[in-house]
C-alpha cells in the first residue's frame, strides 16, 4: 500500500557524490509501505544506483524501479554523456533495481552489460526479443572490467537473495557495491548512515525478512567479502555505509550464526509439534518422541503448539535438523494453528530437514497428508509415509508410534533402513 | 518393458521402475527432497546429483544443457523433471 507521506528529509534534487567519481544517481520513495508483499516500511525506500567515472570509460551499477526512470535518468544527465557511459552492471535483476534498464538501454544501446551467469536468464525474460540486440557480458567471481584508472571487480554470491545475485568491488576506492546484500528499507535523502536518521531497526527487519531464509548463502557471501578491504559499502537499498563499514559485515556474520550449535555438539535435533483435541494425537506425540529418544545421536524435543508462541517456535525449528507434525483432522483440515506454524516457515531456510507428520482422526484423515505437502512444499524430505490413527491409540498402535520415532530417527542419524519396493507399491499407497 | 532401479539417497529408498521413468515422476511420491519450479526444464530449481549410473539416463536435450550451465550446475548434475532412467541402477540425491 502506498499513500502520501512526507518527503525524506533532504532529499538531493540532483546527483550525491558518494566517493571520489562515485555518484548516487538513484531514486527516493518515501511513500513507499509495503515492499514485495512481504514486509513493511515506515518511511519508504530508496532505488540506489551509481555511476562511477574512469580515464577510460564510465559505468552505471544498477538501475531503479520503472516509476522512477525519470528521477534516474535526469540525475544521470547530469553527470555523464549516454556516449560515453561503457558499462552497466546489474547486481541483481529484480524489477526494484531494473525498472529504468529498457529506457537506459534505449538511449545506451552500446554498453556492454556485465551479469552473473544466473543473470542471464532473467535478462533475457526482461527483454524479451531486444536480447539479442545488446552486449552482454556473463561475469564470475575475479572478472574484471577496467575504466582506465578505475576497475570493477565480480563476486559472484547467488541467494542473497535471488540465484542471480552478485556484488561488484571498485578495487581502487575499496568500494563494495552489494545490491540487496547489506541494504535495508529507509528513506533519507542524507543517504549516508551517519547523517541519517535511526535505521537500525530496518536494517535488522530487512535481514529478517530478505535474507533470513538464505543465511548459508549470506555466510558464503560473507567469505567472499571479508578478506576485502572496505572503506565504504554502497547497497541497493538505504543508506550508503561510509561510517564503520567493516561493522555492518561483522553484524551480518553474527546473524547467520548458530545460536545451539555449541549446546547440541555432534547431535542431531528433532522437534515433534503436536496439538490434540481430544487427546489421542498428544499420545501418539508421546510414544514417537519415546521412541525417538532412545537414539543417543538424536536430541529430541516435545512441544504442544497450543502452550507457545509462533515466533520461538521458528527461531527454534530454524536450527533443528528433523521436524515432526503431529495433527488431528478437523473438518477435513489440519487445524489452524499448525498452519500458522508451517506458512510462517517461509522466513527460514528448511530446504533439507527432515519431516514427518501424524495424527489421530475420527473419519477421514487428510490432516497429515495435507502437512506433508506443506513439507514438501518446503523443500524438506519427508521420508516415512505419516502415520495415521483412527480414533485414540491401542497399545499396539502406540508401539507402531514408537517404531516411527525409531526410524525418524535413524535418518536424522545416517543410518536408515535401506528399502526397495516396486513402483506399484508406491502407486497403490 | 524392462524396469531399473531409482535409489533416492535422500530418503534412503530404491524404486524399481519401468525404463524410461522419469525422476519427476517418482521422487515426490517417496518423499525425496527433490523439489520441483517450472517442471518444464526451464528453471532450474530441480538440479539433482547423480552419485551414481549417469551413464544410465537419457542425454540431456539441448534445453536442458542449457538450462544446467545456466545455473552453474556440475558435471553430475541433472534436470529431475527432464531426465530419464534407462537401465541399470541410478542414485540420486538433492542437487
Amino acid at each position: 500500500m502506498t499513500r502520501t507521506g512526507p518527503i525524506a528529509p533532504q532529499a538531493p534534487h540532483g546527483p550525491a557524490e558518494i566517493a571520489a567519481r562515485v555518484t548516487w544517481i538513484g531514486a527516493l520513495d518515501p511513500d513507499l509501505r509495503s515492499f514485495d508483499i512481504i514486509l513493511k516500511t515506515a518511511n519508504g525506500t530508496t532505488y540506489n544506483s551509481y555511476l562511477v567515472r574512469g580515464s577510460d570509460g564510465v559505468a552505471v551499477i544498477d538501475t531503479v524501479k520503472q516509476e522512477f526512470t525519470g528521477a534516474f535518468l535526469a540525475r544521470l544527465e547530469q553527470v555523464a554523456r549516454y556516449d560515453e557511459i561503457t558499462t552497466l552492471v546489474l547486481n541483481h535483476l529484480e524489477p526494484d533495481h531494473t525498472g529504468a534498464v529498457p529506457e537506459f538501454l534505449a538511449r545506451a544501446p552500446h554498453v556492454e552489460i556485465c551479469v552473473s551467469p544466473r543473470g542471464v536468464q532473467v535478462l533475457r525474460a526482461l527483454l524479451k526479443d531486444r536480447f539479442d540486440d545488446y552486449k552482454v557480458r556473463v561475469v564470475r567471481t575475479g572478472d574484471t572490467v577496467s575504466l582506465g584508472d578505475r576497475t570493477l571487480r565480480f563476486l559472484t554470491t547467488p541467494y542473497v537473495h535471488w540465484p542471480d545475485t552478485q556484488c561488484t568491488y571498485l578495487e581502487e576506492q575499496n568500494l563494495l557495491f552489494t545490491c540487496d546484500l547489506l541494504g535495508c528499507h529507509y528513506c533519507d535523502g542524507r543517504l549516508f548512515n551517519d547523517a541519517v536518521g535511526d535505521f537500525r531497526f530496518s536494517f535488522e527487519y530487512y535481514f529478517d525478512h530478505i535474507m533470513r531464509p538464505f543465511k548459508r548463502y549470506v555466510g558464503e557471501a560473507l567469505d567472499l567479502i571479508e578478506p576485502l578491504e572496505i572503506d565504504m559499502i554502497a547497497p541497493g537499498h538505504g543508506p550508503v555505509l561510509r561510517a564503520h563499514p567493516r561493522d555492518y559485515i561483522t553484524h551480518y556474520r553474527r546473524l547467520i550464526t548458530k545460536r545451539l550449535a555449541s549446546e547440541t555438539g555432534d547431535q542431531k535435533t528433532l522437534l515433534v509439534f503436536y496439538v490434540s483435541a481430544y487427546g489421542a494425537t498428544a499420545q501418539m506425540a508421546g510414544a514417537i518422541y519415546e521412541g525417538a529418544a532412545e537414539s543417543d545421536d538424536v536430541r529430541v524435543s516435545l512441544f504442544d503448539i497450543e502452550g507457545g508462541d509462533v515466533t520461538p517456535f521458528i527461531d527454534l525449528i530454524e536450527e533443528a535438523d528433523g521436524l515432526v507434525f503431529g495433527t488431528p483432522t478437523i473438518n477435513g483440515d489440519a487445524v489452524r494453528v499448525v498452519w500458522d506454524m508451517l506458512s510462517s516457515l517461509v522466513d527460514i531456510e528448511t530446504k533439507g530437514k527432515l519431516g514427518a507428520a501424524f495424527g489421530s482422526y475420527g473419519w477421514t484423515g487428510e490432516a497429515v497428508a495435507m502437512v506433508e505437502a506443506r513439507m514438501q512444499g518446503l523443500k524438506m524430505r519427508v521420508p516415512e509415509q505419516g502415520l495415521r490413527i483412527k480414533m485414540h491409540p491401542t497399545p499396539a498402535e502406540l508401539e507402531d508410534c514408537r517404531d516411527f520415532g525409531r526410524r525418524l530417527a535413524a535418518h536424522l542419524a545416517g543410518r536408515p533402513m535401506e528399502r526397495e519396493i516396486d513402483l506399484s507399491a508406491l502407486l497403490g499407497s | 518393458m524392462g524396469t531399473a532401479k531409482l535409489t533416492f539417497e535422500d530418503v534412503a529408498l530404491t524404486v524399481n521402475v519401468p525404463q524410461g521413468t522419469r525422476i519427476i515422476e517418482i521422487s515426490e511420491k517417496v518423499g525425496s527432497g527433490i523439489t520441483y519450479g517450472c517442471r518444464e526444464g526451464e528453471c532450474g530449481t530441480c538440479i539433482t546429483r547423480v552419485v551414481e549410473g549417469m551413464e544410465n539416463l537419457s542425454e540431456p536435450s539441448a534445453l536442458e544443457t542449457r538450462v544446467l550451465k545456466d545455473n552453474l550446475a556440475g558435471r553430475n548434475d541433472r534436470l529431475a523433471c527432464q531426465c530419464q532412467v534407462l537401465t541399470g541402477t541410478v542414485k540420486v540425491r538433492p542437487g
